[in-house]
C-alpha cells in the first residue's frame, strides 16, 4: 500500500516508450527529467524533510560528473569503477564538509552551501590541466555494464529510468526509516528533538551525504550519457533550479519533488520557443509558488483534491 | 613588491567599497524583515543598466542618474509589498527561494529590456589616470570611494540621530515591542527596501563605468555584498560596511598575489572560514538563541 504510488509510477515509466517508439520527446527529455528527479528526491531530503537549505547542490553533481569524466577519459577506468570512486570522493567530502557547515542555520548555511557551490565550479573553471577549463571535457566513453554497452536514447532511456526508480525506491524507505523520523523530528524543533535523545548532527549529515551522494550519482550518469562535461552544467543557476525542483513539487514529499523536477524540465522544453521570456517566467513561478502555496504547487493540488473528495463523500452521505 | 601591493591595495579598497554599499543594503533590509534579499545585486544592475539607457535616450548624466535611482527605489518598494509583505511570518527557507526568485525575475525584465550586451557608462570626470605615488588610480575610483564615504555617513547619521532612523533600529530590535510604542513597522519595511533599493542603485551607477554592466551583472554583485554582511556581522549596518572592504582588499590581494582566475574562490573561502569559526561575523554581537 505504501509503495502503490511507486508501482504506478514505474507503469507509467516502463509504458511510454511502448506507447511511443523513438519518440525525442520520451527518450531524450525523458532521460533528462529523469536525471532531475534522482536530483531533485535526493535535495529533498535535505530541504524537505530535514528543514536544511542548499544552495550549492550543483557542486556535488558536477564532482559525480567530473569524477566520471576524468577517471574514464583520462586514466580509462572502466565506467562503473569510476562512478564508484566518484560517489566514495563526493561522499567523503559531503561528510568532511556536513559537521562545520550543518550547524549553520538558516541564512548562514545558504551562504555557506552557496560558497561552496561558487568554489567548486570555479576550481571546475580554473584546473584546466583535470577538467579541461571552461571548454569542459568531450570523449567520455559510453557506460560499460558488465559488457553492455550503453548506447543510443531507447537504452539510455531504460537505464536512467531504472536508476530514477532505484532513487525513489530508496528515498521512500529513507524518508520511513529511524532517519527519516529523526529529521522530521529536526525539521519541526531542532531543539525538542535534541531534548527527546535525538543525536541531531549525526542525522543532519547522514542525510547531507545521502543527498551529495544522489547528486553524484546523477552527475556520473550525465556525463556518461553525454559523453560531454563543461562547468556550466553545475554553476548556481543550476543549484538554484534544483531548489526550484524541490520547492515547486512540494516539500517532503518524494513524489512532490519528482513531479517538480519532470515539470520544470518540461517547462524548460516549452519554453524554449520564448526564449528571452524564460527567466522572467522562472522567477515570477518561483515567487507566486513560495508566496500562495509554500507547501508546494503537487502537494498543495493533492491535498485540495483530497478535501473536495472529502466533502463530496460528506455531501453523498447526508443526501 | 610593495608597490604592487599598494596598487592591490587601493583596487581593493575601490572594489570593496562598491561590496560596502550592497552589503549595507542587505543589513538594512535584514534589520527590518529578518530578510535576506538576494535581489540586492539586481538592484545595483537595475540602477546601472536604467542611467545607461536614460543616458543613450539623450538625457544628461546627473538626471539619468537621479531618475534611474528613483526607478530602482520603486522597484525595490514593489518588491516589499508585491513579494515579502504577502509572505509575512514565511520560514527562513520560504524567504530565501522568494527572493531569489524575485532576483531571476528582475533580471528576465533586464533581458526583455536591453538584451545580453554589455554597456558602459562614460567616466564622470574623464579616463585620465591619477598616479598616486606608485600606484595608478582612475578618477572614477574616486568617485567611488567618495560616494561610498558620503552615503555610509549619512546613513549612519540617520540611524543614530534621527527619529526615523531610531524607529528603523527599533524594529530590528524588537518588531512587537516597536509597534506597541507606536511605531508604523510597515512603513519602515518600506523605508528599509527604498533605502536599500537606493543604495545599490547609486553604487550600480558609480561603478558602470569602470566594470561595465550587463542583464546578469547583479549575481556576483550581490553574493558578495551578502558574504560582506555576513563576515560583518548579518544585521550590523557598520560591520557590513567593515566586512565589504576587507572583503574587497582580500579579493585584490588574491588576485594579485595568488591567481586572478580564483579570485572569487578565495573571497568565498574566507566567508566559509569565518562562518565555521566565528559564525555570528567578525563584527557582530554574540546572541544567544530563544528556544
Amino acid at each position: 500500500m505504501r509503495l502503490t504510488g511507486f508501482y504506478v509510477f514505474a507503469a507509467v515509466v516502463a509504458l511510454l516508450p511502448v506507447l511511443f517508439p523513438n519518440n525525442y520527446f520520451v527518450t531524450v527529455i525523458g532521460a533528462s527529467a529523469g536525471l532531475h528527479v534522482i536530483l531533485a528526491v535526493g535535495l529533498n531530503l535535505l530541504i524537505g524533510y530535514a528543514g536544511q537549505i542548499s544552495l550549492g547542490h550543483a557542486a556535488f553533481f558536477g564532482l559525480g560528473a567530473y569524477a566520471s569524466a576524468i577517471l574514464t577519459t583520462r586514466f580509462a577506468w572502466p565506467g562503473l569503477l569510476a562512478m564508484a570512486a566518484g560517489l566514495l570522493m563526493t561522499g567523503l567530502i559531503a561528510w568532511l564538509l556536513a559537521r562545520p557547515i550543518l550547524r549553520l542555520r538558516g541564512h548562514y548555511l545558504a551562504m555557506a552551501t552557496l560558497g561552496f557551490g561558487i568554489i567548486i565550479h570555479v576550481i571546475l573553471v580554473q584546473a584546466t590541466r583535470w577538467t579541461g577549463g571552461p571548454d569542459g571535457l568531450a570523449g567520455i566513453p559510453p557506460l560499460n555494464l558488465l559488457g553492455w554497452s550503453v548506447d543510443g536514447d531507447t537504452q539510455w532511456y531504460g537505464v536512467i529510468m531504472a536508476a530514477m526508480l532505484l532513487a525513489i525506491w530508496l528515498a521512500l524507505n529513507i524518508v520511513d526509516s529511524r532517519i527519516g523520523r529523526a529529521l522530521r523530528a529536526v525539521r519541526s524543533s531542532e531543539f525538542a528533538a535534541r531534548m527527546m535523545g535525538v543525536d541531531t548532527a549525526r542525522a543532519k549529515t547522514q542525510v547531507f551525504v545521502i543527498s551529495a551522494l544522489f547528486a553524484a550519482f546523477a552527475g556520473s550518469l550525465f556525463a556518461h550519457q553525454q559523453a560531454f562535461v563543461s562547468p556550466d552544467s553545475f554553476n548556481l543557476t543550476i543549484s538554484v533550479e534544483l531548489v526550484t525542483m524541490v520547492v515547486l513539487g512540494g516539500m517532503a514529499s518524494t513524489f512532490g519533488a519528482a513531479c517538480g523536477a519532470i515539470a520544470l524540465t518540461l517547462l524548460h522544453q516549452g519554453l524554449v520557443v520564448f526564449e528571452d521570456y524564460e527567466m522572467l517566467i522562472h522567477g515570477a513561478l518561483l515567487m507566486a509558488v513560495m508566496i500562495f502555496m509554500p507547501q508546494g504547487l503537487f502537494v498543495g493540488l493533492s491535498q485540495w483534491v483530497r478535501r473536495v473528495w472529502a466533502l463530496a463523500a460528506s455531501h453523498r452521505r447526508i443526501s | 613588491m610593495p608597490e604592487q601591493i599598494f596598487q592591490f591595495l587601493v583596487t581593493g579598497i575601490t572594489v570593496g567599497s562598491l561590496y560596502a554599499l550592497v552589503g549595507l543594503g542587505f543589513a538594512l533590509i535584514y534589520n527590518a524583515s529578518d530578510v535576506v534579499n538576494f535581489a540586492q545585486g539586481e538592484f545595483v544592475m537595475l540602477g546601472a543598466m536604467s542611467a545607461i539607457a536614460l543616458l543613450n535616450a539623450g538625457l544628461p548624466l546627473p538626471l539619468a542618474a537621479l531618475v534611474a535611482t528613483l526607478a530602482t527605489i520603486g522597484v525595490g518598494l514593489l518588491l516589499e509589498r508585491f513579494a515579502i509583505e504577502p509572505a509575512a511570518g514565511a520560514p527562513v527557507v520560504a524567504t530565501i527561494i522568494i527572493t531569489i526568485g524575485a532576483a531571476i525575475f528582475l533580471r528576465g525584465v533586464a533581458l526583455l529590456l536591453w538584451g545580453k550586451d554589455f554597456h558602459s557608462l562614460p567616466a564622470f570626470s574623464g579616463d585620465a589616470p591619477l598616479h598616486l605615488g606608485s600606484a595608478t588610480l582612475l578618477p572614477q575610483s574616486l568617485w567611488v570611494l567618495g560616494g561610498a564615504v558620503l552615503l555610509v555617513t549619512l546613513v549612519h547619521a540617520f540611524l543614530n540621530h534621527t527619529l526615523l532612523g531610531k524607529a528603523l533600529l527599533a524594529c530590528s530590535f524588537n518588531r512587537a515591542a516597536a509597534q506597541l510604542v507606536g511605531i508604523n513597522v510597515r512603513v519602515m519595511l518600506r523605508l528599509a527596501y527604498g533605502l536599500s533599493a537606493g543604495l545599490g542603485a547609486i553604487a550600480g551607477i558609480l561603478i558602470a563605468p569602470i566594470t561595465f554592466s550587463s542583464y546578469e551583472a547583479g549575481i556576483m554583485l550581490g553574493l558578495k555584498g551578502f558574504s560582506a554582511a555576513i563576515v560583518g556581522g548579518i544585521g550590523n549596518p557598520m560591520g557590513a560596511v567593515a566586512g565589504g572592504l576587507l572583503l574587497g582588499v582580500l579579493e585584490a590581494l588574491g588576485a594579485g598575489l595568488i591567481s586572478s582566475g580564483y579570485k572569487d574562490a578565495i573571497a568565498f573561502l574566507f566567508v566559509l572560514m569565518v562562518l565555521f569559526f566565528e559564525p555570528t561575523g567578525l563584527f557582530g554581537h554574540k546572541a544567544a538563541e530563544r528556544v
